[in-house]
């Protein structure tokens, strides 16, 4: 062979592998959206759009009503509770119900703006909240999931005109979702940003390699979806059913089922290092690893809301006006339509034993009102083979509940109507239009309790070299002080012994000293002598 | 008076290899169960986890020395009235300068209270820290050694009790072996050198 061809051979191999790469990282769709006639418009609406959609892609609709994103209801398998947005209690704004239109602009539908809403409509589904590549896309937040279809304010009134987006341009580049379309509800859940998470805010559109290392927007730059692996439009990895303990290792295309939704999925069982201690892997067994790597929540110089008490909303400052009272970053520790919030950012998360399981309060559940109300309450203990010790945002708050049947009240908070809390500020109409539209009585007695809930923390996985240290829990007074079950190095230690042990010792020491004075004096005097 | 070589190479060499790895030993365990801050966790544990398996190793050699070389009849007890007169020595002889009841040759280098305190070292201080000290570092494996019902707790209780009991063996021991012979240190350095001046019989 001669030398040419062989140079040419190897310069043509290294030309096809850096190729490879170029086309792994574009990943360009077979079709161009902008050819296709469906989508020359106009549309006046949005699911006019989505029936063009369907007219090509004729399985979208059907798969995305099977979703929690769709139904906002979800059977539990494991405890056989019915969970979802549309059932659970919380302590931000406490529930779905009755204030339709304004949670459901998180909803990836069209118009559900009350509980008549038809779930088996196709063409109300929202394609364009997922696959816009643009940017322009946006539901207006009261909309019930519309974007707005004529420039308007929001706030209402004094606030920033929104035009409408061109629904034209944006049908014609819609692609795969990004971490962007899954931020725009996921990063502002609770009514604002990094509001219900903590370690989901739009710090996560472009992150540095210190607030999450995957998403690392110069560096891995995973979408949510390279671990939240999809599948006809279902998502793996659900809060409702968090797999707290992987032990299958790393999931292979064949052997398991293509989920990559937990950190085991591809970093294994025992995935440190062999020039690391060997400790880190013998601990994998009894600690979750996002416990050491995910060492803060809230690193992304966005404050999370860790405290909400409705008591004290609704008053109005010397001069009759409503009142706000804002901290220096601008986030408000006072809203009257509220209440009072605590915010917190690099937050040290509360650590808690967590098999998966979780126990939801739902609409209508009775509670104890002498003691701190769950809103769930988790699972796990020491001699579970399936519980690690996890890391949690513990949102707590104080909010409405009927004093004599003993629910959490429902409060009815948005709406035109004069029964809304935040028109008319009466806890007493707001609580009765709540509970009666989820076909509860209300006694008409309320008060508020005080409620905690417990957000297992799964993202800004932290650079290696920020991981907590052995001394983060192995001290006195260490991260994982109050977890039981368990005896600690470092942290543990038997009062009694120590005493007796330091008492041993010093005492000894204090009698060997004695004995050594006794002999100088001893000694001297035999001299004198 | 002659000089006698009263301290073998290896005996000497067990000893002041033990003595080092005992204080880090105590050094570092004491931090991992809490007591203070010194190192940080992870490094103290490694020393320590490093330390007890030369000290092993040590110990193993060290027996196999004794029972070879015959050695260990230096541990045989002596009769209790002997124990009684080294009792009384150190109580209260000390004090009025009477002569040390003990005459110590080659193969009686340990008075009869310092045969019992290394007897029960070697016995029973000795033993219980390291066979709970096995236990502990072996704590990932117990499942398969068929010991999952045992609970750490017990294990470093024993343990950190052991090393209690080391410690304060450890402060008589260099009190008495600094301060007591003819001339202060001089205990230490036979220990140095191995040569002992002995007074003729």
């Amino acid at each position: 062979m001669k030398p040419v061809s062989v140079i040419s051979i190897v310069l043509g191999a290294i030309f096809l592998s850096c190729s490879g790469i170029v086309i792994g990282e574009t990943d360009p769709s077979t079709a161009d959206h902008t050819k296709f006639e469906q989508l020359q418009g106009p549309f006046p609406d949005g699911p006019a759009v989505t029936e063009a959609c369907l007219d090509c892609h004729t399985e979208a609709a059907k798969q995305l009503h099977k979703t929690t994103h769709w139904t906002w209801a979800f059977e539990n398998p494991v405890t056989g509770q019915t969970l979802g947005k549309k059932n659970v209690v919380n302590n931000f704004c406490v529930a779905t119900a009755t204030n339709w239109p304004r949670c459901t602009s998180c909803h990836i539908g069209y118009g559900w703006k009350d509980d008549r809403f038809d779930l088996t409509s196709e063409k109300h589904v929202d394609c364009l909240v997922c696959h816009d590549t643009t940017g322009t896309y946006k539901k207006f937040p009261t909309g019930a999931g519309h974007p707005n279809y004529q420039p308007k304010k929001w706030p209402p009134k004094k606030g920033k005109l929104r035009q409408p987006p061109d629904l034209v341009k944006v049908a014609q580049n819609v692609g795969k979702p990004s971490r962007d379309t899954c931020g725009a509800c996921h990063f502002y859940g609770g009514g604002g940003d990094g509001v219900k998470h903590g370690h989901l805010d739009s710090s996560l559109h472009e992150p540095s390699r210190a607030v999450d290392v995957h998403m690392d927007s110069e560096g891995l730059n995973f979408s949510c979806q390279t671990c939240h692996t999809t599948g006809g439009h279902e998502i793996a990895g659900s809060r409702y059913v968090t797999n707290a303990a992987d032990t299958e290792g790393i999931d292979i295309p064949g052997r398991s089922d293509d989920s990559r939704a937990t950190c085991v999925s591809c970093h294994d069982t025992a995935p440190h290092s062999e020039d690391s201690n060997p400790k880190l892997n013998d601990h994998t067994d009894k600690i979750a690893c996002v416990t050491c790597h995910v060492p803060e929540f809230s690193r992304g110089g966005r404050k999370t809301k860790m405290w909400w008490d409705w008591s004290t909303a609704g008053r109005k400052d010397q001069h009759g006006k409503p009142l706000v009272i804002k901290d220096d970053k601008g986030y408000d520790t006072y809203n009257f339509k509220k209440g009072d919030f605590r915010w917190e950012e690099n937050v040290v998360p509360e650590y808690r034993w967590f098999n998966g399981k979780v126990h939801y309060k739902t609409i209508g559940q009775k509670i104890d009102d002498t003691k701190v109300v769950p809103i769930n309450s988790i699972e796990g203990d020491y001699n579970d083979p399936g519980s690690r010790i996890w890391p949690f945002k513990v949102m707590r708050g104080r909010q409405p509940y009927d004093t004599e049947n003993k629910v959490l009240a429902i409060p009815h908070l948005f709406g035109k109507d004069s029964d809304a809390y935040w028109k008319s500020f009466d806890w007493g109409r707001a609580l009765r239009a709540g509970l009666e539209a989820t076909g509860q009585s209300f006694s008409g007695s309320y008060d508020f309790v005080e409620t905690e809930y417990y957000w297992p923390v799964t993202h800004m996985v932290a650079p290696e070299e920020e991981a907590l240290a052995c001394d983060s829990c192995h001290s006195r007074n260490g991260r994982l002080e109050n977890v039981p079950g368990f005896y600690m190095p470092g942290r543990d230690n038997w009062e009694w012994l120590d005493l007796i042990g330091w008492l041993m010792v010093f005492g000894t020491l204090g009698g060997v000293t004695l004995h050594a004075i006794g002999r100088m004096i001893a000694a001297a005097r035999r001299k004198k002598q | 008076m002659s000089k006698v070589k009263m301290y073998s190479r290896f005996l000497r060499f067990w000893h002041w290899f033990q003595a080092l790895l005992i204080i880090i030993l105590l050094l570092t365990g004491f931090e991992v169960h809490g007591s203070y801050q010194l190192l940080g966790f992870e490094q103290a544990a490694d020393i320590h986890t490093l330390a007890a398996w030369s000290l092993l190793g040590l110990w193993a050699l060290a027996w196999f020395w004794h029972l070879t070389t015959g050695q260990w009849k230096q541990y045989i007890p002596s009769p209790v009235n002997r124990v009684i007169a080294m009792m009384r020595y150190y109580g209260f002889g000390i004090f009025k300068g009477e002569p040390h009841p003990f005459h110590k040759d080659l193969w009686h280098r340990h008075n009869p209270l310092q045969r019992m305190a290394y007897l029960s070292l070697h016995v029973m201080i000795s033993p219980l820290v390291w066979v709970s000290g096995l236990l502990y570092i072996s704590f990932p494996y117990w499942e398969e050694f068929g010991l999952g019902g045992l609970s750490l707790e017990p294990v470093a209780l024993l343990h950190t009790a052991g090393a209690f009991l080391l410690l304060t063996f450890l402060v008589v021991h260099l009190y008495l072996a600094l301060t007591m012979g003819e001339k202060l240190f001089i205990h230490l350095k036979s220990m140095i050198t191995g040569y002992e001046e002995l007074e003729k019989e």
